[in-house]
């Protein structure tokens, strides 16, 4: 009995002393995420639920808001060519997503296996720089590179295509392909860095034990590399789907929606109902459409890959 | 573009910083002489001050005493400008010197940013007293924009050519073109076809055409000796370039008052017209006849006009605006005609639009703004200013100080065009100005379906129109 009710005495005392320790540190480790959460409430959150709010209202940005409900989500479908853009953005998934991140695997791989020391270190510098260049100064120089007398159809002409040369941004089949070819530019390193990290994790032990078995590299990637990258390989894809499907920037500056609406996306529409037409209310509503349509795409992809991990 | 806006707003910070120093150090170094120089003038309203350069339509035509002015004391006036256009700038320069006790805190943006900030610093605490506007309906609308009709009253303004406020009126059902006024121009360009003088003779123009025919004749003779015909811009980045020449035709085929109802939004007004729908078959027939370059949907304005400036294209469909940049980079080689009438002898048209400065309804110095604007348009030292730096017509009383072009400058053939137009009474806005977004949601991609051949000259206004009923019906 006495004994018990020292060690209880004991047991209590260690724990207030621990959890006086616990509270110190969790005051201190909510000190240290303070500044960052104040910064996301601030620009993430705070304008995430305005927009919305400003979705229920017909308001022009500055004048008095007037509550009207679900309406702006009746009206967004009135926007010219909505079912257009949002194909297109599915489109944009293709060159944004699937393409940098297949390739990506292919990239890394090869990086990994053949290319470990400085001359992959340059390789992945170089593929990595599009995310270090403005993406307005990539747009400009894109522009100029994709001009009926720009570089590409220049080379094209050299090498005997002069045929098939054109004003790639201002062609009505081929402005999306060539915005896409922007985007696999600009994600590329992104995709090839985050998995070639993911690769140096891979225990050597496994590659080792197939080559020993005689396995090749394709059977090394196919059987070793992608399952064990799977989780890797879903945050690169959730991001350039999100990338692909709420696009803005890189349309904007190469585009900006044209030749008459073949690269129109969602994201622009917001921005001309928004800034240009001055339709607060029913730009936000489209806003919030899309991030619906983003989640429901993304959730699967999430669902997958963690799943995998398990 | 986040972050070009930001580093604007940054860089406008910085101006707006080291200008509210600059004026914080002015006392001491600007306002200070002119009490010490000119001791006489404390007793005098601030528009004799400076004794040399006092607007004629003040002395003639009322009191100085009733008119609007400046005052005596220190001012420092709030303004937004637009970035790249130096004209305001000059100005304001030439307003401190005329008018020491004046200063200027400009803040800058780009056209674009403007659009999307004038809303906020309109209705912000500190106002401007003076703003370049992008637009004006709904400003004007939300009571954000000073009424400007007791200035027009008291510097006379009304009794200017009225085509010149026209634009800048806005009546109470939101329509522009009569009404109140709310905004002025301080120059108003000219629009029409300029050419290459040395290329137009290689085809044998040796005068601009007289009839739409002529000038037909002359785009199919300079496709046949392979040569571009018109070189014009098209990416949706600049907006669509071939809204010019399409107006232009309109004009010359039709009468230009629906063109402006349908602009300034009178109630009915349609683009769907018959003369309107014969313009649109001739742009499609010259886009068939390959008059335009063919990757003209991924052409911005500025390598547009480079590549005119390089001699590429014989003709170009723009505005006098880009004078300046023709006098200096194809000198002599350049000149300008209005898009001619179909039939011979008829009045030729133009779009021409003021360049709009408005003032808060709640800025702190108005008087001294609308003192500005009487005074750009009848200072003869602001007008030699306006068509120097700006290359446009400076606007004012029909009998307002004379200004002189140097000889050989394409100026002098805008210049004179300007006052044919205002003559016939046939000037024009943009039809991309109608509502706010018909450029980028209506005539910019159905133009370039148009040019892809996916789109007819009927469908072309069919959609145009639609877009601009549903625009206007939120």
């Amino acid at each position: 009995m006495v004994l018990d009710d020292h060690s209880a005495t004991a047991v209590v005392s260690r724990r207030t002393r621990i959890s006086k320790r616990v509270r110190r540190e969790i005051v201190v480790g909510w000190l240290f995420v303070l500044p960052a959460l104040l910064m996301y409430a601030v620009f993430v959150l705070i304008p995430f639920l305005l927009s919305i709010h400003y979705s229920f209202f017909r308001w022009d940005g500055v004048g008095p808001m007037t509550w009207v409900g679900l309406k702006n989500y009746v009206t967004v479908f009135q926007v010219p060519d909505l079912l257009g853009t949002i194909v297109n953005a599915f489109w944009l998934v293709v060159w944004f997503s699937l393409i940098p991140v297949g390739l990506g695997l292919v990239v890394a791989s090869v990086i990994h296996r053949v290319a470990p020391g400085r001359l992959g270190a340059i390789a992945r510098t170089v593929l990595f720089l599009p995310q270090v260049i403005p993406l307005v100064a990539a747009g400009i120089i894109w522009g100029w590179l994709l001009a009926l007398p720009g570089l590409i159809n220049q080379i094209l002409k050299a090498i005997g295509l002069g045929s098939i040369t054109r004003a790639w941004l201002g062609d009505f089949d081929w402005a999306l392909p060539s915005v896409g070819v922007i985007g696999i530019w600009v994600l590329l390193g992104f995709c090839t860095v985050l998995l070639l990290t993911g690769m140096t994790k891979v225990d050597p032990a496994l590659y080792e034990s197939a080559r020993i078995d005689g396995a090749g590299w394709f059977r090394e990637f196919v059987d070793i590399t992608i399952p064990l990258l799977r989780y890797e390989i879903g945050v690169c894809l959730t991001v350039t789907v999100i990338n692909a499907l709420a696009a803005f920037d890189i349309v904007y500056v190469s585009t900006a929606g044209g030749p008459g609406n073949s690269t129109a996306v969602p994201g622009i529409q917001i921005y001309i109902l928004a800034f240009t037409e001055r339709q607060i209310g029913l730009a936000s509503a489209l806003a919030v459409m899309l991030m619906i349509l983003v989640v429901i795409v993304i959730i699967p992809i999430q669902r997958l890959s963690q799943e995998i991990k398990q | 573009m986040n972050k070009k806006r930001g580093w604007f707003s940054s860089l406008g910070l910085l101006v707006s910083l080291s200008m509210l120093l600059a004026a914080c150090g002015a006392p001491a170094t600007t306002v200070a002489p002119t009490v010490t120089q000119v001791p006489a003038t404390a007793a005098l309203p601030a528009t004799q001050a400076p004794a040399t350069e006092v607007p004629t339509t003040v002395q003639t035509k009322a009191p100085v005493a009733a008119v609007p002015n400046c005052g005596t004391d220190p001012i420092v006036m709030n303004a937004y400008f637009e970035t790249g256009f130096d004209l305001p700038f000059k100005l304001a320069d030439e307003f401190t010197k005329q008018f020491p006790n004046v200063t200027w805190d400009i803040k800058q943006d780009q056209f674009t940013n403007l659009i999307n900030a004038t809303p906020r610093l309109l209705s912000s605490d500190n106002p401007p007293d003076l703003i370049r506007l992008p637009t004006m309906v709904s400003f004007a609308k939300e009571g954000l924009l000073k009424n400007l009709d007791d200035y027009a009253k008291a510097f006379g303004w009304d009794q200017w050519p009225v085509p010149q406020l026209n634009q800048n009126r806005v009546a109470a059902d939101g329509t522009r073109g009569s009404g109140s006024l709310y905004a002025m121009g301080l120059n108003y360009s000219l629009t029409g076809v300029f050419y290459n003088k040395k290329l137009a003779a290689q085809i044998g123009m040796s005068e601009p055409p007289k009839t739409l025919a002529e000038f037909e004749d002359l785009l199919a003779k300079a496709k046949a000796a392979g040569l571009l015909p018109i070189m014009q811009w098209g990416s949706a980045k600049s907006g669509m370039g071939l809204a010019f020449p399409l107006q232009a035709l309109m004009a010359s085929l039709g009468p230009v008052e629906p063109i402006n109802d349908w602009i300034f939004q009178k109630k009915g007004a349609t683009i769907d017209t018959p003369s309107n729908l014969v313009a649109a078959q001739h742009l499609e027939q010259w886009i068939k006849n390959g008059y335009f370059p063919p990757d003209i949907n991924a052409i911005e304005y500025t390598d547009s006009n480079a590549r005119f400036v390089k001699g590429e294209g014989v003709f170009t469909f723009n505005g006098d605006w880009e004078n300046a940049d023709y006098d200096t980079n194809m000198a002599g080689n350049v000149g300008f005609f209005l898009m001619p009438p179909a039939q011979a002898g008829g009045n030729p048209a133009a779009m021409s639009a003021p360049l709009t400065y408005g003032i808060a309804a709640t800025a702190k110095h108005a008087d001294c703004a609308a003192f500005f604007f009487n005074w750009v348009a009848t200072n003869p030292t602001a007008r030699q200013i306006d068509v120097t730096v700006g290359g446009s017509f400076p606007g004012g009383p029909a009998d307002a100080p004379a200004v002189t072009v140097p000889a050989g400058s394409i100026t002098n053939e805008t210049l004179a065009a300007g006052a044919v137009i205002g003559k016939a009474g046939t000037a024009m806005d943009f039809i991309a100005n109608a509502t706010s977004s018909i450029f980028a949601q209506g005539w910019t991609p159905e133009l370039q379906k148009m040019v892809g051949g996916k789109e007819d000259a009927a469908g072309l206004l069919k959609a145009v129109q639609a877009e601009y009923e549903r625009e206007l019906s939120q």
